[in-house]
């Protein structure tokens, strides 16, 4: 299969790309959500700027209060990071658990969450990370709250001829204590469900927690009410089997040919009760 | 729109013209004539297409020719060594990795993708590392096989 005809600058600079994202020109990160639907012709964009081999955007920085990703690392590079399996086990967790080791050595974070598929692993992980997402346009930069990226299925925050550049996770006591489990659809491996969780423990009792879902609905979304009702409580069995039971009363169960609305959101269920079992047993 | 690229391709630099559009497994087998590289699902799955670039395994299939630009490529043509054959051939041989070989050049590239970062891979870690690659004949088992057959012969040729 051959994409229809278009022309191809490749940027060394954000600046750069910037200049280069004029009407009918889209971004190329690492190509594999891209170039599948450039071949299947659901998108034929006249221009592809490829940031690919901007050194700035694929940097891991290890900083005082905060670890930075570069939107053009790729899967592999965020699975194979040691100051990440350090003060955020999730991230490694999620990023080995995407698609297969080829499709991790091309994909990068900033074009998963930029194409924001319902399915996708690192829109849940990055809720459960309190992340911020640093977005660069032509009239400078902006930082968005991950909580206020993703916006419903397949859209997101970022404005036409925006590059998002960074994401920056907090270094915090949840991050250091999180999980990412994920049910594989079993031929695309995308996830039916994946739940990222973060707990932060103090004495015997959940201080803070935040969870994120991905593939239940149309775009990822945070339990809040697993949360709260964890809040103040031991992490044990039974308190966690009573705050799942709120798992899916904020969105609406997708259905598909996969997974019917009643059998994705038991899974769901059982996905953040394994979550949280392993935070239990971790501690 | 054509575009200038220059590619290192099993030690070998082309330099030429391309379009924009043309896919790198495209590129390997219709301007080089390199057809050791399959397409197996032309849809990102199956892993027929799996070439290295710049040393690491990826899906020929789903990346441009002009994003390996400035890149070095092998292909299964470019695993042996004036003549002899690259350990993971031989345990293919040796072990019978492969029925039709359809899938054999993708499988043997993933293979050496993981040996190189995992010398002394599991039963385990193989099966995992190929979870992008598809065999139709095979069962899998013969080549889970070959490529721990490559990892004893190369640890050997190392100690
Ligand atoms: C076989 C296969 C299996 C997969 N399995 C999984 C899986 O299990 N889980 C999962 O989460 N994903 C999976 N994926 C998707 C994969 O993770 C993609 O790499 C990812 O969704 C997109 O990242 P990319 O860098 O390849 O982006 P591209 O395909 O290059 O771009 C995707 C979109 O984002 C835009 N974009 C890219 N970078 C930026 C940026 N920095 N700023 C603004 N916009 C940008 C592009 O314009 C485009 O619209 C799979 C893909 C394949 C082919
Ligand atoms: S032909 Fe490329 S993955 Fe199947
Ligand atoms: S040997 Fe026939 S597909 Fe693998």
């Amino acid at each position: 299969m051959i994409p229809t005809s278009f022309d191809y600058k490749k940027a060394s600079s954000v600046e750069e790309a910037l200049g280069m994202l004029g009407d009918d020109a889209q971004i190329l990160g690492g190509g594999h959500s891209l170039i599948p639907a450039l071949k299947l012709r659901l998108n034929a964009p006249g221009t592809l700027v490829d940031i690919s081999k901007i050194d700035s955007l694929k940097v891991i920085r290890d900083n005082e209060n905060s670890i930075t990703i570069g939107a053009g690392v790729t899967h592999a590079e965020i699975a194979a990071s040691d100051v990440l399996a350090q003060h955020c086990p999730m991230m490694g967790q999620a990023a080995n658990a995407i698609g297969d080791i080829q499709v991790r050595n091309r994909g990068t974070i900033g074009g998963s969450i930029a194409h924001a598929d319902p399915a996708a692993d690192w829109p849940a992980v990055l809720l459960a990370t309190d992340a911020n997402v640093i977005i660069q346009g032509k009239n400078g930069k902006r930082t968005v709250d991950i909580d206020q990226f993703f916006k419903g299925f397949f859209e997101t925050a970022l404005e036409e001829g925006e590059i998002i550049t960074t994401i920056s996770i907090p270094k915090t006591a949840f991050n250091r204590n999180s999980t990412y489990v994920k049910f594989k659809q079993p031929a695309s491996r995308f996830a039916l469900v994946g739940c990222a969780a973060a707990v932060e423990m103090d004495g015997g009792s959940v201080k803070s927690a935040r969870i994120g879902l991905t593939g239940v609905s149309e775009y990822a979304y945070r339990a809040t009410g697993v949360e709260n009702a964890l809040a103040g409580k031991a992490l044990n069995a039974d308190t966690i089997a009573s705050a799942v039971s709120g798992v899916t009363d904020s969105v609406d169960v997708m259905s598909d040919h996969y997974a019917s609305e009643k059998y994705r959101s038991h899974l769901a269920h059982v996905f953040v009760k394994r979550a949280l079992m392993n935070l239990s047993y971790s501690k | 729109m054509a575009n200038n690229i220059s590619i290192t391709v099993n030690g070998k630099t082309h330099t030429g013209e391309v379009e924009a559009r043309t896919l790198l497994v495209d590129y390997l087998r219709e301007h080089l004539s390199l057809t050791g590289t399959h397409i197996g699902c032309d849809t990102s799955s199956c892993g027929a297409c799996t070439v290295h670039v710049d040393g690491k395994a990826v899906k020929s299939c789903t990346m441009l020719a002009v994003q390996a630009d400035g890149c070095e490529v092998t292909t299964v043509e470019g695993l042996s060594t004036n003549g002899s054959l690259h350990p993971i051939q031989e345990g293919f041989r040796e072990e019978h990795g492969l029925q039709c070989g359809f899938c054999t050049p993708g499988m043997m590239m993933t293979a050496t993708d993981l040996l190189k970062r995992n010398p002394n891979p599991t039963e385990h870690e193989i099966r995992e590392a190929l979870e992008g690659n598809f065999c139709r004949c095979t069962g899998y088992h013969n080549i889970v096989k070959s490529i721990q057959h490559a990892a004893n012969k190369m640890n050997e040729a190392t100690a």
